[in-house]
């Protein structure tokens, strides 16, 4: 199986409300020079593999189709191929 | 005059339009399943407002799915008649129907109050019988209305006359006071290119009765009743 990971975020210049307001939270709560947040979306899939382009080609075809709408949104995604990354059966603890 | 009222789960206004077009105005309202392939004949439809599908990943991203969207789609495309209101706004856009996107108010907040917006054109069945001078006082009840489009469209939505609605003052000046959302330009309503596929964010439903506060909302349901007439 492979794995997508898909950041979707207002596109830059757009006005994120919801970022500025958290900005504003973290300067008082005392921390200093934020410039600039934003809040977005994080969505994660599990995928069949298959050939790295067509694996790449067809998330993206899902994000602009459905995960993010590109009048207002933009995307950005990181594929882990191969992941069989089952996590290691618990240790017994007795 | 029969209007088909698409009804999505998580629908909260379907009601409310039936009792509109049906009680108040004494025509045919039919409510229509999304999962249906078709519009039973009806010479109208609503999209209306509410939560469909939770608003999951984005308001109307998931309910433009559904398969009787296809029918819509066809209805707009033969000229017919479609009104989105608030979520069904949002439906309209995602679907392609409307150009644009709903964004989150500027002011992040759920806003539930009445607003007043004039009508720019009476170029679509939904305005026709509109009288342009005096606003029409509607509520609002969304978190998303917040009206975007890029700088392109909004030149085509001005030249082509798309902008139907514009949220302004008591008196129907246009002030960043009145707009309470962020929306660019204003815009609380918009058409296509044709002019027959409507999308506004105000509840025309809940202003149809002198008991409601206000009967502005229902010069939408006479002129598109009048257009199908005519």
């Amino acid at each position: 199986m492979a794995k997508a990971l898909i950041y979707i975020t207002y596109k830059q210049g757009l006005l994120d409300p919801q970022g500025q307001a958290v900005k504003e939270a973290l300067s008082s709560l005392g921390f200093m020079g934020v410039d600039d947040v934003r809040v977005g979306k994080y969505i994660e899939i599990e995928i069949e593999d298959s050939p790295s382009g067509e694996l790449k080609t067809q998330v993206e075809k899902m994000c602009r189709e459905l995960l993010a709408n590109p009048v207002i949104e933009d995307f950005r995604m990181e594929l882990l191929e191969n992941n069989n990354s089952t996590s290691p059966p618990p240790s017994d603890t007795q | 005059m029969n209007i088909a009222i698409i009804v999505f789960p998580g629908s909260n206004c379907d009601h409310d339009c039936h009792h509109a077009v049906t009680t108040v105005l004494g025509q045919t309202a039919t409510l229509v399943w999304h999962k249906e392939n078709n519009l039973g004949g009806a010479e109208a439809v609503i999209v209306p407002g509410g939560f469909s599908y939770g608003d999951y990943l984005r308001a109307g991203a998931i309910s433009r799915f559904s398969p009787i969207m296809n029918a819509v789609a066809t209805h707009a495309a033969e000229g017919r008649p479609v009104m989105g209101i608030c979520n069904g706004f949002q439906i309209l856009t995602e679907s392609g129907l409307l150009p644009g996107a709903l964004r989150q108010n500027e002011c992040l907040h759920f806003i539930c109050d009445n607003v007043y917006v004039r009508c720019e054109t009476a170029r679509t069945p939904f305005s026709k019988v509109i009288t342009p001078e005096v606003p029409l006082r509607m509520p609002i009840a969304h978190r998303d209305g917040n009206y975007y489009c890029n700088p392109d469209t909004i030149s085509r939505l001005e030249d082509n006359e798309q902008i139907v609605f514009k949220y302004c003052t008591v008196d129907g000046k246009l002030d960043s006071q009145a707009n309470p959302n962020g929306s660019m330009e204003h815009i609380a309503g918009i058409c296509n290119l044709e002019g027959n596929v409507v999308g506004l964010m105000p509840h025309p439903e809940r202003a149809c009765e002198a008991d409601m506060g206000s009967k502005d909302g229902l010069t939408l349901f006479t002129s598109v009743l009048s257009s199908i007439k005519s």
